[in-house]
């Protein structure tokens, strides 16, 4: 019986294809994620949306609309004009001007990695869930691209290439703002930063100078730096935990981070862990922006903690101030974190605006 | 491929089904553990997270921001003394509420078992000789200069002493290593938590409970003034923790 009812279901799918064959279902070509080495062997996989899978088309959209300054409402900024590759994709001053030169209040941030974020949650507080939500904010945001999504469409929709690149990339012409987000997602998704000193020698292929090694060995001493309980480790080669904390910057808040979002007072002060990597490429630093050298950081981290309610426990020696480092430490700690620098990331050249 | 095989198992499940729907129609049980936490009795959740509303048993108020554990082998010794032994992990993290429930991947058959037992944090097998993304992904590992592996827990919070200021403190429990001289020294510290004898006549929940103030208390009177921090590469306070760690579990009740 049930076999019968198989063969059945078989031939009427059969007769269903065939018939069906003139149509032609028109499918972008897939592109997987190109996992790097280390990541592959060290960490799990990245996040992929189902409905938004890797294609060559959307990419390649996604590239476009990325560089292309039409999101912006007077056509003048480009998510490239805060997230420069050059930067490692974000912007080197403080606060970044929006199109009519109002400030944001928080540091632009460096894209890379993003899929590896495996709780979605981006922003320095955390605030968006997933990057096809993040590409929303921006365009109608009115310190950044002050546009309305309705006019956007509108555009995209008359001008000469967008609507042959979204039936490309979606099988559609007919251009929504979830299509637009899709796309960029999916490009920013390929910003993958893996090939730094450090990884090669991770991978064998390089070897570190003495303070180099020594600074990694600061960076993973819970009576040193101690820095590795929040921002990675060989084992963790995204250099972050994407998890929230107050690392001692302030005594009171002006920005309430991640309390914003929660409304919880004990999230009061705490931001999103960032990476190590690119930091040569990435100042300012902290969500505020407000340390202009790799040594204003780390004097912070050795002298500079300032105490609070909700300051991490991690954040030891509070009282002197932090975890002590010598000049020579500090220079090698430095020393270390430089060899996160992926100059090859910034250089890729299916990063940069053609 | 995946797909197909999922096909196949409908299709045997169904067959199954019809022959007979009752859960241990082969006598299998499935079995998961649930794992809760209290004070000295006092029912602790995440919502109890971030104010300082403990006392320890050395006299010092405290809060706790972090607690995240591992446990692992979960394993039934049956009467004939035969072992089944799950090679498997969970993290629990009471921080985030997850993990807070755990299933065994696969059914035991129904019986009378002489002990069910876990091991607290990683056996030095486990330890050394796996790599485990998932427990990277959430940066788990132990410095290489402390052997490498990964920690078996995380407790963090503050303390206030007499009413002063409040003071961080991370209480990480990781295999004790004497890391002073030329080379590493080892003691182990992961230990086994044995829940004895238990008849498994259905599909059963383990309800495991954590007194977190026992690792404060017993044997050793935790001082926090003295160890609140750096205690990784502190091999006595190591001992200390794994002499502490004894008394936290127990088996509060099962469901069947
Ligand atoms: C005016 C400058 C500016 C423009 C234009 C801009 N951004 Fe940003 N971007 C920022 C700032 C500032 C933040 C951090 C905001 C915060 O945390 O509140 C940010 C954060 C992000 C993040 C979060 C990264 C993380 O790790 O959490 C992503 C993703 C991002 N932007 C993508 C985009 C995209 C895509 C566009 C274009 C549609 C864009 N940005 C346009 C300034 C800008
Ligand atoms: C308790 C977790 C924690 C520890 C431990 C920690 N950090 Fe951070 N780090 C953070 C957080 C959170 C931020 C972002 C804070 C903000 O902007 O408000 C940050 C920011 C940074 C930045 C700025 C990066 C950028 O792109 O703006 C650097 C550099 C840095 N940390 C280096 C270190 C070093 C070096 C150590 C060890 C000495 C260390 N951190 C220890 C959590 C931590």
């Amino acid at each position: 019986m049930k076999k019968l009812a198989i063969h059945i279901l078989l031939i009427i799918f059969i007769i269903l294809s065939c018939s069906n064959e003139d149509v032609q279902q028109y499918a972008p070509t897939p592109s997987l994620l190109k996992i790097p080495e280390l990541f592959e062997n060290n960490i799990l996989k990245p996040v992929i949306p189902s409905d938004n899978q890797q294609t060559v088309e959307g990419i390649e959209l996604g590239k476009k609309l990325f560089f292309d300054p039409i999101l912006s409402g007077d056509k003048t900024l480009a998510c490239a004009d805060c997230h420069a590759p050059e930067n490692a994709f974000t912007d080197s001053s403080r606060f970044s001007e929006g199109i009519d030169g109002s400030l944001g209040k928080r540091n632009s941030m460096p894209l890379f990695n993003l899929a590896w974020n495996y709780d979605e949650n981006f922003f320095w507080d955390g605030g968006t869930f997933s990057l096809e939500h993040q590409a929303f904010i921006p365009v109608s945001d009115p310190t950044e691209m002050k546009n309305s999504w309705k006019q956007l469409q509108q555009e995209l929709q008359k001008h000469p290439e967008y609507p042959n690149l979204f039936q490309k990339a979606f099988g559609t012409s007919k251009i929504d703002s979830t299509l637009v987000t899709k796309a960029i997602a999916q490009f920013e998704r390929t910003l993958i930063s893996a090939n730094s000193k450090f990884d090669k020698y991770l991978l064998g292929e390089v070897i570190l100078t003495p303070e180099e090694v020594d600074g990694f060995n600061i960076f993973m001493e819970e009576t040193k730096g101690d820095c590795f309980h929040c921002h990675g480790s060989d084992k963790n080669p995204l250099w972050t935990d994407n998890i929230f904390h107050n690392n001692g910057l302030d005594e009171t808040f002006t920005d309430l981070g991640l309390g914003t979002i929660t409304g919880d007072p004990a999230d009061n002060g705490k931001f999103k862990s960032p990476s190590l990597r690119n930091l040569i490429f990435t100042a300012p630093y902290m969500h505020d922006g407000r340390f202009t050298t790799i040594d204003e950081v780390i004097n912070h981290y050795s002298e500079g903690l300032k105490n609070s309610s909700t300051i991490d426990p991690l954040m030891k020696k509070v009282a002197q101030g932090g975890v002590g480092l010598s000049i020579q430490e500090k220079s090698n700690l430095k020393a270390f974190l430089l060899a996160l620098s992926d100059y090859d990331f910034i250089g890729n050249p299916d990063f940069i605006n053609d | 491929m995946k797909k197909n095989l999922l096909f196949v198992l409908i299709i045997v499940l169904s067959t199954i089904s019809c022959t007979d729907n009752s859960n241990n129609s082969f006598n299998q049980a499935n079995i998961s553990f649930n794992f809760k936490h209290n004070w000295d009795g006092t029912s602790i959740t995440n919502s109890d997270f971030n104010t300082i509303k403990f006392i320890n048993s050395n006299g010092e108020n405290l809060s706790i921001e972090r607690l995240r554990y591992l446990i692992s082998k979960i394993t039934f010794t049956t009467s004939a003394g035969e072992k089944l032994v799950f090679n498997d992990y969970n993290l629990v993290d009471l921080t985030y509420a997850s993990n807070l429930s755990y299933n065994l991947i696969t059914t035991i058959p129904i019986g009378t078992y002489n002990n069910v037992s876990f091991t607290f944090g990683f056996d030095n097998d486990a330890n050394y000789n796996g790599n485990y993304a998932d427990l990277n992904s959430v940066s788990w590992n132990v410095p290489a200069m402390l052997g490498g592996g990964y920690h078996f827990m995380q407790l963090e919070g503050k303390f206030t002493d007499n009413n002063t200021q409040e003071t961080g403190y991370a209480y990480h429990v990781i295999r004790a290593v004497d890391n002073t001289g030329d080379s590493l020294i080892f003691e182990d510290t992961f230990f086994e938590v044995n829940f004895g004898s238990v008849t498994i006549s259905d599909d059963t929940i383990f309800n495991i409970e954590m007194n977190i103030a026992e690792w404060f208390k017993n044997p050793n009177t935790w001082d926090l003034k003295v160890l609140n921090n750096m205690l990784m590469p502190n091999y006595d306070a190591q001992i200390m923790m794994f002499e502490n760690g004894q008394n936290v579990f127990s088996l509060e009740s099962i469901e069947q």
